[in-house]
């Protein structure tokens, strides 16, 4: 039986050969179509570069190709017998922080890149933080380039001690260290016979093994009522189906549910698919949820076990990620979104910013600016039904919308 | 019914979610409806996510003009099917009105000039979102796409300055004039459509199994023979046996050779397969960045 879907991102400084790295994954598992190395290998020729350049199976918009960077995330997919794979590549420029953040919210691993002649660098500091704040719980480090370090075992050793001493104090369930050379293709889906010293998996082997499955939260059952379904037709003239997807949690058919910020609560009549009723249903699917009595219940409410309730507040802790070069304010007013409520903000108050070289946190600096993280406080307009983003990371999460550009310009989770 | 742990039931999911926050986000949507594989798993896709109502946004055909006949009766006996409505514009008015120019000479294609006549569209329908079957496994440009993608009010895409898009908290706000392209199956990939469309027994149009065709062999392309095509006297019709792997314009789409027959064939086929489905696509092979240039322009 395959092990089903494994959502990966690639992070860590610019050049560090992220794009690389992921081109050599495909070629090497045999995911890289004929035209594809046709296209790519005419390319690296008419830029007159030595090798094929794999990293242009990802950079695949003209400004990318023309500076050899990574711009905006880009999706690859391949899938081996054990699982499917879905990979973003996410850019290492600091400037493009928010595309990574974008890369790294719905995946379940990270994949982050050291080169082994600089070693550990602002961003990869920056995008461990990120990809900690997230709540990725299993992170591997490659230390690429180990081909232009003569694959030394030191090398390698003295960024795993470096790596270790900065992220002790971020909560990360699970980090590897995996020695590669993305360019020769090094224990990423082969064994390195160069690098004999190391006896654990390739990045192929790991990614196959590790077991991401159990991370979802399967004990508060939690349905954001998305969208309510009334045909108004002779054959469902009654119908009123609350159709959504569940966030977290299992219920079935009979169970009890309350409605928030109503307070009422019926039992579950029906749980319905275009294919069939169900009898029960776990995080994840999306369904429409048919109620014995007749409560008012729009987009936006949230249905929720009568004794499994979650947090209701107006005055809200949370992390922030910033994603814009207008700055945060105190004082401000934001939309927001959250699940499938909208409502909007106004923040309090800044309790620190993190430094991002040191991971402390720094009080006196209330300035949150582009790719800044920091606690923020918080009041919405009305009160919002919410777990710790730690929990719940459905419905811990929240995004903050400039209302006069209707941009989003931050990522907020729940403290 | 499936195996639970399927990923097609994630990726299915995913993408009624994704349908259900369009229909709550937007006010005027539209389906675009190509008569391919994709759109059709699409528009099944909505079927489901909305029943027993009915789909609460129209299909929206560009027609082209160049259409493989069977792609128009499929259509037709599909939109009863799925009992969706279907809105057609049509390219040829936006030629006979002078809003573009017919493209001339041996490769000559009506593919560009969909762009206005979509745009032209969305307009006069004052469409504020524009759903797509666009995939990112197809090709580079489209990697890069988002689930909600923002156009100007020129109908442009910027690809170097997009929109954050985090967990499945999607964005939709956007100024008068301005809309929205979401793309529902960007996580599929070509094998997991096919896989879908036999689990689901989904129709599809008979050009996509083996069948003979007279065609032109050109730049390695096997182009069907139609009206639509102009051939040189030195390119000689020959008969093949062949299946298309992607439906677009008769003038602009390669068929492959192949003798697969049936559903199970074809996936064997594709499962196999060392070129990708573009690979087919003559449009797609006009520059390296022929699509990202028709993207930003406001293409599909």
């Amino acid at each position: 039986m395959t092990k089903g879907l494994l959502r990966v991102f690639t992070a860590g400084s610019v050049d560090d050969g992220k794009s690389t790295l992921i081109g050599r994954l495909l070629y090497d598992t045999k995911s890289i179509y004929e035209d594809q190395y046709e296209s790519i290998k005419a390319s690296s020729e008419l830029r007159g570069e030595e090798n094929v350049n794999l990293a242009l199976l990802t950079d695949g918009l003209r400004a990318e190709r023309e500076q050899g960077i990574t711009i905006d995330v880009a999706y690859r997919y391949f899938s081996t017998p054990q699982r499917k794979f879905i990979i973003a590549d996410t850019p290492g420029h600091i400037q493009y922080t928010r595309n990574m953040v974008t890369g790294s919210s719905n995946a379940d691993l990270a994949i982050i890149m050291v080169d082994a002649r600089n070693g550990i660098t602002e961003q990869t500091r920056r995008h461990t933080l990120i990809t900690s704040l997230i709540g990725i719980k299993h992170i591997v480090v490659c230390v690429n380039k180990m081909d232009i370090v003569d694959f030394k075992r030191e090398v390698f050793e003295k960024i795993r001690h470096e790596f270790q001493s900065f992220s002790s104090t971020l909560e990360v369930a699970n980090v590897q260290f995996i020695p590669v050379s993305a360019l020769s293709g090094d224990n990423v889906v082969h064994k390195s016979e160069k690098i004999a010293w190391y006896k654990g998996e390739t990045l192929l082997e790991y990614l196959e093994n590790v077991n991401a499955t159990n991370d979802e939260n399967r004990l508060d059952f939690r349905f954001p009522v998305q969208y309510v379904i009334r045909p108004q037709s002779k054959e469902y003239h009654d119908y009123r189906g609350y159709a959504g997807i569940v966030a977290s949690g299992v219920i079935k058919k009979g169970d009890t549910v309350t409605a928030l910020p109503s307070g009422f609560s019926s039992k579950i009549k029906s749980i319905e698919t275009y294919d069939g009723p169900i009898e029960g249903v776990v995080s994840g699917m999306s369904v429409t949820i048919l109620l014995e009595d007749d409560i008012d219940i729009s987009r936006g409410d949230i249905l929720v076990r009568e004794n499994n309730r979650p947090i209701t507040e107006q005055n809200i802790d949370l992390m922030i990620c910033w994603l814009n070069e207008r700055k945060l304010a105190i004082g401000s007013r934001y939309a927001i979104k959250h699940t499938t409520k909208d409502l909007k903000g106004i923040v309090k108050d800044v309790q620190y910013k993190i430094n991002i070289d040191t991971l402390q946190q720094v009080e006196d600096d209330k300035e949150i600016g582009l790719n800044d993280v920091g606690r923020i406080s918080i009041r919405t307009t009305s009160p919002l039904f919410f777990d710790s983003y730690l929990k719940n990371r459905n419905t811990g999460s929240l995004i903050l919308i400039d209302e006069t550009t209707n941009e989003t310009v931050g990522a907020g989770m729940i403290v | 019914m499936r195996s639970k742990n399927s990923h097609l039931n994630t990726l299915e999911s995913e993408s009624i979610y994704i349908l259900r926050e369009v229909a709550a986000q937007f006010e005027k949507t539209a389906l675009l409806f190509s008569g391919g594989k994709d759109s059709i798993v699409l528009s099944h896709l909505a079927r489901k996510a909305f029943w027993p109502a009915k789909i609460p946004f129209p299909l929206l055909h560009i027609d082209t003009g160049h259409n493989f006949p069977e792609t128009i009766r499929y259509r037709d006996d599909w939109v009863k099917k799925i009992d969706a409505r279907l809105i057609v514009k049509y390219v040829q008015d936006s030629i006979d009105k002078g809003r573009v120019k017919e493209e001339k000479g041996y490769n000559a294609s009506r593919n560009l000039l969909q762009t206005v006549t979509l745009l032209d569209a969305i307009e006069e329908l004052k469409l504020d979102a524009a759903i797509g079957g666009a995939r990112r496994d197809e090709e580079k440009a489209r990697a890069k796409e988002r689930f909600f993608s923002h156009r100007d009010e020129f109908g442009q895409w910027n690809p170097k300055d997009q929109r954050p898009e985090l967990w499945n908290l999607f964005n939709g706000r956007k100024n008068i004039g301005e809309h929205f392209r979401v793309f529902p199956l960007s996580n599929w990939t070509e094998l997991d459509v096919w896989q879908y469309i036999k689990e689901e027994n989904i129709p599809i149009p008979s050009i996509y199994y083996s069948h003979p065709r007279e065609c032109i062999n050109r730049d390695g392309q096997l182009i069907s023979m139609s009206d639509f095509l102009l051939a040189k006297e030195t390119e000689e019709i020959g008969s093949y046996t062949v299946r298309f792997r992607t439906i677009g314009d008769m003038s602009c789409t390669g068929a492959v050779i192949s003798n697969a027959s049936n559903i199970d064939e074809v996936i064997e086929e594709i499962s196999v397969s060392r070129v990708t489905e573009r690979g087919t696509r003559s449009d797609d092979k006009r520059s390296e960045a022929a699509m990202e240039d028709r993207k930003k322009a406001g293409y599909f």
